[in-house]
């Protein structure tokens, strides 16, 4: 079978390009333009995928992004496959391969299909009342969903494509490039203004494009005619920005809209190599153009969901602008006229329609009258009432209508078939309009929701059949005329067409027609990609569901990967007949973005690997890299975690790291603490308010260590700062909260106390820390800077002085996280690694050991030094952490200083930060434990683990909790219960080592 | 993603701006004198609004200004902007 349903009169279709490509394994051809289901049809292929409750056969039904049925794998490779594509929007290319999805073990044997005879034991709602119970069957139940549903396979590697994003800025953005989209770009683009047009296809002219018939005249030519004029005039304006392929997936407040272009889908794999694949336009247009046009409604009947049966307008575009005919015996059903222009299509192209089902009484079109002439069959006041065939359409029964529409009559005739169109009038696309926040109204004479153009958010307009006007005439009218009032223009050539169209807008809207046999026998679907038919929208609503909302989730209606833009009109319609409501009393469901489906490449565009964040790396890095660290990333920051030397573990480095820089020294890169210079007359002041303790009495070149509380009076950061001149401080924060810090202090300067005279600015990057610690440091420093005075007189622990190293300028503070003495050197971040450098060249004979993060943990936790973050979780006020030594009681007020005695926070049963030993002394405990006094049920839980080592210098574990009353409990015993044991600990002080802080000054 | 039109700078993306909750809601000048009911009316206590709010917002990735904005937050219209210390341009809506 061989393309024998392609004609060989067309303009868009190259038949001397042939494409070759797979379906299912099969190797197929078409042509240059086809999509896939253009090609897929040409081979007589209807049959694409199973419906994914009752596994259905479903073929091609549209052509367009409203596809329900025809859902595609495209390719294999596990890095590149793509799921859920609509056969009717990708275009042919060579190589292309498609699998069918939703099957299993193939499309024309499929093993769920055995749910279409159990139909009747799946209703609406059937996944919550059937796996609801029992719950231990659940896993059961996901295991048999999971396995026979599905819509298609996720790629399993990394996807190799590039993806972009680009802003862009226009005055009008136009969206969709049917008739009133080229006339809104025109008059825009003519106006001047910097004007930007998508359409989702690979051309410009929507349907008018291939309206080749003299039914519908502009100017006296053919409108397809006319309109390729319209085109090649457009194309020649210079502040004209078009893209074709781009499809808008969203419309957010202030006209800021997102739009996928795709680059590259529609070229094989050997042109698309090293180019990008799809763009995402991040769009701020003054004004937009909504011109997305609409889509034909389907017509719901008793197995109105088989191969073959096609949306009357899709047939049309089949044979008119790909050439292909989809079946050599076809058949409309229609109410309204749109299905008569199908006809006159058909019949130039030689195709015979057999009969022509209209469910209204009479058409009186210039339309209607001339098929009727040629010859067509025309049933009047008939409708479908069942079909019949498998995996194609054979057959299909018609009867007579009654008069007010809720039955039917007669005799059934049945008529055989290979095609069958439907038509059920024309639903505008408001999708990108209610997204925006714009409400619509009901139109009550045919049946449709339309913008409402007093509720219209932003600076925006809907034009043509998205605005709904289906006819040529009103289309290009109405159009003009809005634009111009929307733009501001004067008179242009676009006024005062002489426009022929030989449609009418009658039609007769029945939402669920009538069947000869009771509602329970039929199966007319609402949703073709989810398997609702009317009946479960019915029963859903005996069942006392009302809200559309509901009924729409209850039945699934709406919710697959199409979003229900051809079920969702019917179901509403259904629901407005059975309760007796007005349809625009009803509304409708919220419409959300994206449009059509987004690719997660698009959104995520360059932002991925290296590139998803940023790396902040200190001055010293490289020197890290070389001498072996293993990194830890502390937010942003990569910072040595710890420096392995032959083949260690984390702990044995660990354990030999804290002994050395107690014994000898150590030395840490402390680069990514928070630095925020500041300076101003009130800057005593505003340490005053901003810390616990008092600020005002530190003399120039000392330092303090302060902490800085919420108003809620809960700990929130620490760190030492040090008063470098009258009135100018350095203050240091934690390596994560340095940019909030900044950020809140900044807040109270601006918006509380805008009287103080103070200036901050972050200095974290200018300046690098280097920390050296043990009873060696002293030595080192003395062998760095011979000329300093290190004695304690002059340079006392919580001083700083200014210095040179090898004539860089450095600021040298005395203090210490270890409780060892130690001195932090400050330099200029551009000479930080020499400094460095010579530090550890002249700590060699003390055997000056590096250390990373987790020494630095371990040897404060050592010395009861919380970590805030770590130790601390935003619910700890100074007096859980046993720091009332810190609260500035003389002081007036500072921040979080009224919350520190609120009912709450002098509660004595709150939890405070104690130290834990553990019996025995070589068992570490998990840091986030929980800690219980006893194991009898129910358990009470008291606490949790904050801090947990193995101190290699006390030759024990040691631990620090936050414990219920913790403060009163020291020497109590309790137990930490494990997966498999239970561990004794007792109560201690925090302070584990050195007790007295003698080594401060060793 | 609306814009905002910071006083400093101008007409910028809502990206750049992050939003610091309820405006005028000023910190007591006397802490101490409060109770702890009048101490957690100020403390705790924030409208969230479905209509006009008065917010407080930053320029976090611009001049970093700190202003008050009146939006509504059903539809995100900003219907002013003015400088911390001023007085609200509009009174009620
Ligand atoms: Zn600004």
């Amino acid at each position: 079978m061989s393309n024998n349903l392609r004609i060989n009169k067309n303009n868009f279709i190259d038949q001397t390009v042939r494409i070759s490509f797979k379906f299912n394994g099969k190797k197929l051809f078409g042509y240059k333009g086809d999509t896939l289901a253009s090609a897929l049809l040409a081979n007589n292929i209807h049959l694409v995928g199973r419906s994914f409750k009752y596994h259905r056969p479903r073929g091609i039904m549209t052509c367009g992004s409203e596809e329900p049925n025809a859902i595609v794998q495209i390719g294999n490779d596990p890095s590149l496959t793509d799921p859920n594509v609509r056969a009717t929007e990708i275009e042919l290319f060579e190589g292309l391969e498609a699998f069918s999805q939703n099957c299993w073990p193939s499309v024309n044997f499929d093993v769920g299909g055995i749910n279409n005879f159990l139909s009747p034991l799946l209703p609406a709602g059937f996944y919550y009342k059937t796996f609801m119970w029992p719950a231990s069957f659940w896993e059961k139940y996901e295991f048999f969903i999971r396995h026979s549903a599905g819509l298609g396979k996720s790629p399993t590697k990394p996807d190799q494509d590039l993806y972009d994003h680009q802003y862009a800025h226009f005055d009008v953005l136009v969206i969709g490039g049917g008739i009133s989209g080229i006339l809104s770009a025109k008059l825009s683009a003519e106006k001047g203004l910097n004007t930007m047009l998508v359409d989702d296809k690979n051309y410009l002219g929507g349907s008018t494009i291939y309206q080749d018939d003299n039914n519908f005249k502009i100017n006296n030519e053919n409108s397809n005619q006319w309109i390729k004029k319209q085109i090649e005039d457009l194309k020649k304006l210079p502040n004209l920005t078009i893209k074709n392929r781009t499809s808008v997936a969203a419309f957010h407040g202030y006209n800021y809209l997102l739009a996928r272009e795709n680059l590259n889908d529609h070229l094989s794999s050997y042109e698309r190599k090293g180019n990008i694949r799809q763009r995402l336009w991040k769009i701020r247009a003054k004004k937009v153009v909504i011109a997305t046009g609409a889509i034909e409604r389907p017509l719901i009947f008793s197995n109105n969901d088989r191969p073959g049966i096609i949306l009357s307008s899709s047939i049309k575009k089949y044979i008119d602008y790909y050439g292909v005919k989809t079946g050599e015996n076809i058949s409309l059903f229609t109410n309204n006229d749109s299905a008569y222009e199908t006809a006159i299509s058909l019949n130039k192209s030689g195709v015979k329609v057999k009969v022509i089902i209209d469910i209204r009484e009479n058409s009186n079109s210039i339309l209607s009258k001339q098929v009727e002439r040629s010859g067509i069959k025309i049933l009047k006041g008939y409708t479908v009432i069942d079909t019949d065939g498998y995996k194609k359409i054979k057959s299909f029964d018609v009867m007579k209508l009654s008069k007010d529409g809720g039955s039917v009559v007669g005799n059934k005739i049945t008529y055989k078939c290979d095609c069958l169109g439907i038509s059920g009038g024309w639903t505008p696309m408001v999708h990108l309009f209610t997204q925006s926040g714009g409400k619509l109204k009901f139109r009550n004479n045919d049946n449709v929701f339309i913008p409402d153009e007093n509720k219209t958010p932003s600076k925006q307009i809907s034009v043509g059949s998205s605005n709904g006007d289906f006819e040529l005439d009103d289309v290009i009218n109405n159009t003009v005329k809005n634009i111009k009032i929307f733009l501001g223009l004067d008179k242009n050539d676009l006024e005062n067409l002489n426009i022929k169209c030989s449609k009418e807008k009658q039609k007769r809207n029945i939402w669920l027609l009538p069947s000869n046999k009771p509602i329970s026998k039929t199966k007319p679907f609402l949703d073709f990609q989810n398997d609702s038919t009317a009946k479960d929208v019915k029963l859903a609503l005996r069942e006392g569901f009302k809200s559309i909302e509901h009924v729409k989730r209850y039945t699934t209606t709406g919710m697959g990967t199409d979003q229900g833009k051809l079920s969702n009109m019917h179901a509403l319609g259904i629901i407005a007949d059975t309760t007796g409501t007005n349809m625009g009393d009803l509304g409708t469901t919220t419409f959300r973005p994206p449009y059509t489906p987004l690719t997660f490449g698009a959104i995520v565009g360059r932002n991925v690997g290296k590139f998803f964040d940023h790396t902040r790396k200190t001055a010293i890095h490289d020197w890290h890299v070389k001498n072996k660290a293993q990194f830890e990333n502390v937010g942003q920051w990569k910072r040595p975690w710890y420096f392995p030397k032959n083949g260690e573990t984390m702990h044995q480095a660990v354990q030999r790291e804290s002994k050395a820089a107690r014994e000898s020294a150590g030395i840490l890169d402390a680069s990514t603490l928070g630095k925020i210079d500041i300076q101003g007359e009130d800057a005593s002041e505003f340490l005053n308010r901003v810390y616990t303790n008092a600020w005002s009495k530190l003399a120039i070149g000392k330092c303090r260590y302060g902490l800085m509380l919420n108003e809620d009076g809960m700990v929130y950061d620490d760190g030492v700062t040090t008063r470098l001149a009258e009135n100018h401080y350095i203050m240091t924060t934690t390596t994560g909260g340095a940019a909030n810090v900044l950020s809140k202090l900044e807040d109270y300067l601006q918006t509380e106390w805008p009287e103080l005279n103070v200036y901050l600015t972050t200095v974290t990057d200018q300046y690098s820390t280097m920390s050296i610690c043990g009873p060696n440091s002293k030595k080192i420093i003395k062998k760095i800077i011979p000329s300093l005075d290190l004695s304690d007189e002059s340079f006392p622990h919580m001083s700083f002085k200014n210095s040179k190293i090898n004539n860089v300028n450095c600021r040298i503070m005395r203090i210490s996280f270890t409780g060892e003495h130690s001195y932090e050197i400050n330099v200029q971040s551009n000479y930080a690694k020499d400094v460095w450098e010579r530090c550890i060249e002249a700590g060699k004979e003390f055997n000056i050991t590096p250390y990373g993060t987790e020494t630095m943990h371990l040897l404060r936790a050592e010395k009861g030094f919380i970590i805030t973050g770590q130790d601390t979780d935003g619910t700890l006020t100074p007096s859980d952490l046993q720091m009332d030594w810190i609260i500035g009681k003389m002081k007036y007020d500072f921040i979080g200083k009224r919350s520190l005695y609120r009912s709450d926070t002098i509660r004595e049963d709150r939890k405070q930060l104690v130290g834990l030993l553990t019996d025995d002394p070589k068992e570490v405990l998990e840091e986030g434990a929980q800690l219980v006094e006893s194991l009898d049920k129910p358990i009470e839980m008291l606490g949790h683990v904050t801090s947990s080592y193995f101190s290699p210098n006390l030759n024990k574990s040691i631990a620090l909790a936050v414990v219920r009353s913790g403060k009163k409990l020291k020497g109590k015993k309790l137990i930490v219960p494990m997966e498999n044991k239970n561990i004794n600990v007792t109560i201690t002080d925090t302070v584990f080592y050195d007790k007295e802080n003698k080594r401060l000054n060793a | 993603m609306f814009i905002i039109n910071c006083p400093y700078c101008g007409e910028r993306d809502q990206t750049e701006f992050s939003c610091g909750g309820e405006a005028h809601i000023e910190r007591p000048k006397q802490p101490t004198e409060l109770s702890d009911d009048q101490w957690a009316e100020y403390l705790f206590m924030r409208k969230n609004i479905k209509g006009i709010q008065f917010e407080r917002w930053n320029h976090i990735h611009g001049c970093r200004k700190w202003f008050n904005v009146i939006r509504d937050t059903s539809n995100d219209k900003i219907h002013a902007v003015y400088k911390m210390g001023e007085k609200p341009p509009i009174k009620s809506l």
